[in-house]
């Protein structure tokens, strides 16, 4: 079975007090190879922790997680992943941070280094590949963080608000190469932000968590991100229906956070 | 409550002394001020600089609008130079700056003696002062008539002579007679006239005391002249002192601080990265990193030496203590310091655990450990000079310790003034090291 299946995944923190916290609860994703899933909620609602569990950095206290037929159980190549920020290793440079994942798997210089040249052109880097990565923008390292990922060829790419970041503009471009990369290279996607917007561009599924438990509350099948590998990303934006499906979501996060405010607010 | 007398006591001696120390603290500050005016007033005569900075209007209270006044050093430097200079007469500057100097050439004065009869006479005495260290005779005066009979004397500079001017007279102490006056005006015992060359002060007993002038300059012996100095660095760089040449003492110096830095790092750095990685050593070693840290090294002197005497070893134990802890510290927090997030991505680009630890740990710690060498080296230098202090065979602080119970104190400043430019340059080496092998320092 191809994919990635996520049963039933519950985690249960335990805090010092005694009490605990359930940060997730039920969750279950069919992924099919190639997709394109964003995941969006308020803050607290488990999304963070849901990445953590798929990228092996945490282990569920209930649920399996199934890549390609089998269970994954801790981190490995197969499921990279792009950190929202100062995940790149400063020591070294441009061209050596996105051939890191090559060169631990110790592939020939040769081979490695066609790799390295050929993302760093996709992303359009090859003329600072000799830089040091602090010498960088924001944008240019989410560049940087995108190629070293993808030199390591991951069944499945975890994005953790990879963009959150940055600024409005270079967001945007960033928005158009993450389409690009996901179309060229086919890779199965998990995307979590905390824009609206964002995950409606970026998901050809879109899962809406709530907080407490954090579980899925909404699941949206949405035309956007096909739209958007073909034509400018702002003309996606005015078509009628994303205009729509924003309100709604937004309506939607708007409830859940009264009722998390009224919550408190009782207690 | 008598140690709180004692303590109050001992305040009220440092603020009395700090106080008579004020106005040459208020002297020193008016100069600085004087010297900004003078350098604004020149400053207007060069070309203006027109940088970002010249059109800034908000200047006070901007950190970054405050840089350091180059011209300021140079100007602070070379005063400290010229005031050392004007304070011990240095022929270096012109006889103008300099501070008045002690009396020295001839001078005289007369005293006038009262017998119980109620005669009286005067005689008089010529005295020679001699600057320091050189011979001079006593001149030879008639004696001339009357019961009081002319004497002479020679003094060196700095130096006072009691005198029995009434020896050599007809009648003296023996007889009831004693010196009523000098130049005329009355004297008793305890009391003194100022004369042209200085004061003559008498003692309970009658006896003068021949006091010539010592004007402000310092005495060599509490603080020798610049050039005075440059000369026995001269001296001691070609033949040495106590057995060894100045290159030798600060060789031994500088390997101690080097072998010892260096075990201490060797042992330091891998005992704080298992502090660092593993629960059971961090356990294990905290309680005594914590207590070891803030032992100052040189506490642990009486027991080195006990132990493993005054000897090399000694010393090298006591730097290697004082580096091991600021290094085993530094390389803890350097990988406690490692972002979560580095971590999680070198594995999930498939690193093994020795792959992270040599590719994203070692490298992340690097700029911790470089801060903690610079500390180290200079706790290790300052340690060493103080270990020499107490016992040693040979080092820059052995130098200064001998040649100070000698009184030799030019040796003693060119021994502090060396320490401190090699203190200097090991910080400024540590730095540039920095800059060339971590240069993602900050980066993060």
């Amino acid at each position: 079975m191809s994919g990635l299946q996520i049963d039933k995944l519950s985690m249960r923190f335990d805090l010092p007090n005694g009490s605990s916290v359930q940060a997730l609860k039920d969750v279950t994703i069919d992924l099919k190879a190639g997709e394109l899933l964003s995941v969006l909620g308020p803050s607290g609602c488990g999304k963070t922790t849901l990445l953590n569990i798929v990228a092996g950095f945490l282990a569920p206290t209930e649920g399996v997680i199934t890549l390609n037929g089998h269970t994954v159980h801790g981190p490995a190549a197969e499921r990279g992943m792009v950190f929202q920020q100062g995940a790149l290793f400063e020591w070294m440079s441009v061209r050596e941070n996105v051939g890191f994942g090559p060169s631990m798997k110790g592939m020939p210089k040769a081979e490695k280094s066609k790799i390295v040249d050929h993302l760093l052109d996709v992303v359009g880097l090859q003329d600072f590949k000799d830089k040091a990565v602090y010498e960088l923008s924001g944008g240019m390292q989410q560049r940087v963080a995108l190629a070293r990922c993808l030199a390591n060829e991951p069944d499945v790419i975890l994005m953790d608000e990879p963009l959150g970041a940055l600024d409005a503009l270079t967001r945007e471009k960033m928005q158009g190469l993450v389409l690009k990369l996901w179309k060229e290279t086919g890779k199965t996607i998990i995307l979590i932000t905390h824009s609206v917007e964002e995950a409606l561009l970026l998901g050809e599924r879109l899962i809406v968590m709530a907080p407490r438990p954090g579980r899925i509350h909404t699941e949206y099948r949405l035309p956007f991100a096909e739209m958007g590998v073909g034509q400018d990303l702002r003309e996606v934006k005015k078509h009628p229906k994303f205009a729509e499906t924003r309100e709604e979501i937004l309506g939607m996060i708007w409830d859940m956070e009264e009722e998390i405010m009224g919550r408190t607010e009782e207690a | 409550m008598s140690l709180f007398r004692e303590l109050w006591a001992e305040l009220l001696a440092v603020l009395s002394t700090l106080l008579s120390a004020a106005p040459y603290i208020v002297g020193y500050v008016l100069l600085i001020l004087l010297m900004m005016v003078i350098w604004g007033g020149i400053k207007k005569f060069l070309t203006p600089k027109k940088d970002y900075g010249s059109l800034k209007t908000v200047t006070f209270g901007d950190e970054s609008a405050v840089t350091s006044n180059t011209a300021a050093s140079v100007i602070s430097i070379v005063l400290i130079f010229v005031l050392w200079g004007a304070f011990t007469g240095s022929k270096l500057l012109p006889g103008f700056i300099h501070a008045p100097g002690p009396f020295v050439g001839e001078g005289e004065f007369n005293y006038t003696i009262t017998t119980p009869a109620g005669e009286s006479d005067d005689a008089t005495v010529s005295v020679v002062v001699a600057p320091l260290g050189e011979d001079v005779t006593v001149p030879a005066v008639e004696p001339g008539d009357g019961i009081a009979k002319n004497d002479a004397v020679a003094i060196a500079s700095y130096r006072n002579e009691l005198l029995r001017v009434d020896s050599n007279d007809e009648m003296g102490r023996g007889e009831d007679t004693f010196v009523t006056a000098v130049n005329g005006q009355a004297i008793v015992p305890g009391g003194s006239v100022d004369v042209a060359f200085g004061r003559v002060a008498m003692s309970d007993k009658g006896t003068l005391n021949i006091i010539p002038d010592t004007g402000m300059q310092m005495e060599p012996i509490w603080l020798p002249s610049p050039e005075a100095v440059w000369s026995r660095l001269g001296e001691i760089a070609t033949v040495g002192y106590r057995n060894s040449t100045l290159a030798e003492h600060l060789g031994f110096s500088l390997f101690r601080v080097i072998v010892g830095f260096v075990l201490g790092a060797l042992v330091g750095i891998p005992l704080g990265y298992a502090m660092g990685l593993s629960n059971w050593f961090r356990g294990w070693f905290d309680p005594i990193v914590e207590f070891m840290r803030p032992v100052p090294p040189l506490a642990l002197i009486p027991l080195v030496i006990i132990w493993a005497g005054i000897g090399e070893v000694g010393k090298i134990i006591l730097l290697f203590l004082a580096a091991l802890w600021i290094m085993a510290i530094a390389a803890r927090s350097g990988v406690s310091g490692v972002r979560i997030s580095k971590v999680h991505a070198a594995y999930s680009l498939g690193a093994s655990k020795w792959q992270i630890m040599r590719y994203v740990i070692i490298p992340n710690s690097l700029p911790e450990i470089f801060t903690g060498a610079r500390v180290a080296m200079g706790v290790c230098w300052g340690t060493v000079v103080a270990a020499e202090l107490v016992a040693a065979e040979k080092g820059a602080g052995m130098m200064i310790m001998v040649a100070s119970k000698f009184q030799s104190t030019d040796i003693v400043l060119m021994g502090i003034i060396l320490i401190g430019i090699i203190g200097f340059s090991i910080d400024m080496l540590m730095r540039q090291a920095e800059k060339w092998l971590v240069p993602w320092k900050g980066k993060g």
